[in-house]
C-alpha cells in the first residue's frame, strides 16, 4: 500500500524544535511519509507544502501558548487553497494558562480541526488516530 | 602556435578571444557589431579579421566555441504549482540556465494564459509542479492544456516523476518535449542542475536555426550555451576549482550591462551568525539573478524609476544634473559613450545604483521575530555577509578607473540593516573581459580555466584585513 503523506511543523513564532524531531522520527518509523517544515512556520507554509506533496493530513504543533491565534482560520484557508477535506490535527500547549480542556477541545473542533490533543499526549495516540482516520 | 578561439555573440557586440593553449595566455581580443538582422557570420568575420590583424603570426585553431545572447537571448516561460514553491524553483532553474524568464505561471492554467504563452515568443517552456510522488493533477492538467492549444514551443518537463508516463502520452507527437528530473523532488529541496543541462542542450540544437544564425554552425565547433550560463560556469569554476586546481572559494559576480544587471553568487549562503533559523525554499549553490530594469542604456529610464531622487542623492550631487534628461539621453542613444568627466561621473553613479539595488534583491534578509521566548531571527535567502570576493564585469566596470568605488555600492550599510549583503569583501575586476570565454574554456579544459581565471581576474581594492580601507 502507498505511504500516506503528512505535513508536520511548529506553527507561528514558536521555535520548539525537540518535539518536532521526535514526531518526525516516530511518524517515519510508523510508516508515514513525513514532510517536516520545521519550526517558525506560518499557516501558508503548511498549506503550500500540503498542496505540492499532495498530503493526506496536516499536523500542527504549538508549544508556546499562542496556538489559538496562529491556528485561526486555518480550515478556511485550506478550503480556499483547494485542500478539500484534508485532515487537520493540532497538539501541544495550544492555549494560554490552565483552561478547562473540554472547552479548549470544543473551541479547536469549532475551528475545523479533526483531532485536538492536550499536553502530554503520547505520539502513539496520534499514530493510532491517523491510521484510523486514513483507513489503514 | 595552437589556440582556442572563443566567440561571444552579444546583443550589441560580437566579441572574439584568442587563447594560446601552451602559454595559457590571451593572445588578443577584438569585437565588432553583431549582425543578427542579416547573417551573424558577417559580424563574426569582421571581428575575426580585426583579431588576426593584431596577431601577425601563424595560428592553428584547435577549437572554436561560442556562446550567444543575441536576438534577445534565451526566453523561457516557467510553469509550476504553488508560486513560492515549484513555480519559484522552475524560475530559478531557468535563470540559472542563462535564460530570461518572460513570465512565471502557477496552479492550473486557463485558456487565456495559454494564448498568452502561445504568442509570447518564448523559446522554451519549463513545466514543473508537484514533488516526486506529490501532486499530479496540476502538471497533468497543464500538459493537457499545452497539447490542446497546440503550442509549438519545446517543453522541458521537470515535475513530479510519477506523472512522466502520462505526460508522455498526452504530448505524443503533437508537442516537442524533453523529460528531466524534478526541479523540486521533495519539499523545499531544489534540484536545478538537470533541468539547466536539458535547457542548454535544447538551446544548442535550437539556436542554430534562429534567424541569421544558419551559417554559424559550419564555421564553428558549436554554440555551447547562452552567455549568462557561460559566466555562471566561469564563476563556479573559479570558486570551486577542480580536483587538481584549488578554487578561491565563495564569490559573487556583478555584471552591469546595457540592458540588465546580473548577479551570480557561488556559495551556500548559510547563516553566518548562530541562532538564526532558515526559512523558505533552499538556495542553489550557484545562483544567478537578473534585473531587467537595471541597465546602463536600454533600461536606463527604469533605473531612475527604481532609484528615485533619494537614492541618486546617495551617489551623486543631483543639483548638478538634469536627472530625467540624463537618463533619457542614455535610453534614446544606446551607443552613447561618456567622454567628458561629468558624463563619466554620471555613468558611474548609475552603475552604483544598479549594483546597490541588484545586490539587495539578490542577497537574503534576516528578520527579527518577537516571541514569548525573546527575539529570534529567521533568514530567507542567502547570507552573503562574510563573502570574501566580489568580481566586477561589464563595460562600465571594466572601463572604469576606480572599479572598486562602484563595487563598494554592493556592500552592507547600516541604513539597510535586514539585508545580508557582503560586509567587507575584496574587490576584483574582469579586466580583460574574459569571463564568458572562460566559461566556454571550462567546458573543454577545466584546470586551464581555473588557472587562467586566477591570472586574469585581478584584485582592485576592498577588504584590507582590518586595516583602513
Amino acid at each position: 500500500m502507498d505511504k500516506k503523506t503528512v505535513v508536520l511543523g511548529v506553527i507561528g513564532s514558536d521555535c520548539h524544535a525537540v518535539g518536532n524531531k521526535i514526531l518526525d522520527h516516530s511518524l517515519t518509523a510508523a510508516g508515514f511519509n513525513v514532510v517536516n517544515i520545521g519550526v517558525l512556520s506560518p499557516q501558508e507554509d503548511f498549506i503550500n507544502a500540503a498542496i505540492e506533496t499532495n498530503a493526506d493530513a496536516i499536523l500542527v504543533s504549538s508549544l508556546y501558548g499562542h496556538g489559538e491565534i496562529d491556528c485561526r482560520g486555518m480550515r478556511d484557508n485550506c478550503e480556499e487553497a483547494g485542500l478539500k477535506d484534508i485532515l487537520l490535527y493540532v497538539g501541544g500547549n495550544i492555549v494560554v494558562g490552565k483552561q478547562d480542556w473540554n472547552e479548549v477541545h470544543a473551541r479547536f473542533k469549532d475551528m475545523g480541526f479533526d483531532r485536538v490533543y492536550p499536553p502530554g499526549t503520547s505520539v502513539e495516540t496520534s499514530i493510532h488516530d491517523l491510521r484510523e482516520d486514513l483507513g489503514n | 602556435m595552437d589556440c582556442y578561439l572563443f566567440i561571444d555573440f552579444g546583443s550589441t557586440y560580437t566579441k572574439v578571444t584568442l587563447v594560446d593553449i601552451a602559454k595559457e595566455e590571451i593572445v588578443a581580443t577584438a569585437k565588432s557589431y553583431t549582425t543578427v538582422e542579416t547573417d551573424v557570420t558577417t559580424g563574426y568575420n569582421e571581428a575575426s579579421r580585426k583579431l588576426f590583424s593584431k596577431v601577425g603570426q601563424e595560428v592553428n585553431i584547435v577549437k572554436k566555441l561560442a556562446c550567444s545572447s543575441a536576438a534577445g537571448g534565451l526566453k523561457i516561460v516557467a510553469i509550476g504549482l504553488v508560486p513560492e514553491l515549484t513555480a519559484e524553483a522552475a524560475k530559478r532553474a531557468a535563470i540559472g540556465a542563462g535564460a530570461r524568464v518572460i513570465k512565471t505561471y502557477s496552479h492550473n492554467l486557463n485558456s487565456s494564459e495559454l494564448v498568452e504563452i502561445k504568442i509570447s515568443n518564448a523559446d522554451m517552456i519549463l513545466l514543473a509542479g508537484g514533488t516526486d510522488g506529490g501532486n499530479s493533477d496540476c502538471i497533468i492538467h497543464n500538459a493537457e492544456m499545452i497539447a490542446k492549444h497546440e503550442i509549438d514551443i519545446p517543453v522541458v518537463v521537470a515535475g513530479n516523476k510519477s506523472c512522466n508516463d502520462e505526460i508522455t502520452n498526452i504530448f505524443g507527437d503533437t508537442v516537442e518535449f524533453y523529460i528531466t528530473e524534478n526541479v523540486m523532488p521533495s519539499l523545499n529541496n531544489i534540484n536545478v542542475v538537470p533541468a539547466r543541462e536539458t535547457i542548454r542542450n535544447i538551446f544548442m540544437k535550437q539556436i542554430v536555426h534562429a534567424r541569421g544564425m544558419e551559417n554559424v554552425e559550419e564555421s564553428i565547433s558549436g554554440i555551447l550555451m547562452p552567455t549568462p550560463a557561460s559566466v555562471l560556469k566561469a564563476a563556479e569554476t573559479l570558486s570551486l576549482g577542480t580536483k587538481d586546481e584549488e578554487g578561491i572559494g565563495d564569490l559573487a559576480i556583478v555584471d552591469i550591462g546595457g540592458a540588465t544587471t546580473d548577479i551570480h553568487s557561488i556559495g551556500e549562503g548559510a547563516p553566518s551568525k548562530p541562532g538564526v533559523f532558515l526559512r523558505g525554499l533552499e538556495e542553489p549553490v550557484a545562483k544567478r539573478t537578473v534585473e531587467g530594469d537595471l541597465g546602463m542604456r536600454y533600461s536606463s529610464t527604469s533605473v531612475y524609476e527604481a532609484a528615485g531622487n533619494r537614492m541618486m542623492k546617495k551617489y551623486l550631487n543631483i543639483d548638478d544634473y538634469d536627472l530625467e534628461e540624463e537618463f533619457r539621453k542614455r535610453n534614446d542613444n544606446t551607443s552613447f559613450l561618456p567622454e567628458n568627466e561629468k558624463d563619466i561621473f554620471f555613468d558611474e553613479a548609475m552603475a552604483k545604483v544598479c549594483a546597490d539595488i541588484s545586490m539587495k534583491r539578490h542577497a537574503g534578509i534576516v528578520e527579527s521575530v518577537y516571541s514569548p521566548l525573546g527575539t529570534i531571527h529567521s533568514q530567507t535567502g542567502k547570507d552573503l555577509m562574510e563573502l570574501p570576493y566580489i568580481i566586477g564585469t561589464g563595460g562600465v566596470l571594466v572601463n572604469s578607473k576606480e572599479p572598486a568605488n562602484i563595487l563598494e555600492a554592493v556592500t552592507f550599510t547600516i541604513d539597510d540593516p535586514e539585508s545580508l549583503k557582503p560586509r567587507n569583501p575584496k574587490f576584483m575586476i574582469d579586466k580583460e573581459y574574459i569571463l564568458s570565454a572562460m566559461g566556454l574554456l571550462a567546458m573543454v579544459d577545466k584546470n586551464m580555466a581555473v588557472r587562467m581565471l586566477k591570472k586574469y581576474i585581478v584584485m582592485c581594492g576592498g577588504n584590507t584585513n582590518g586595516f583602513e580601507k
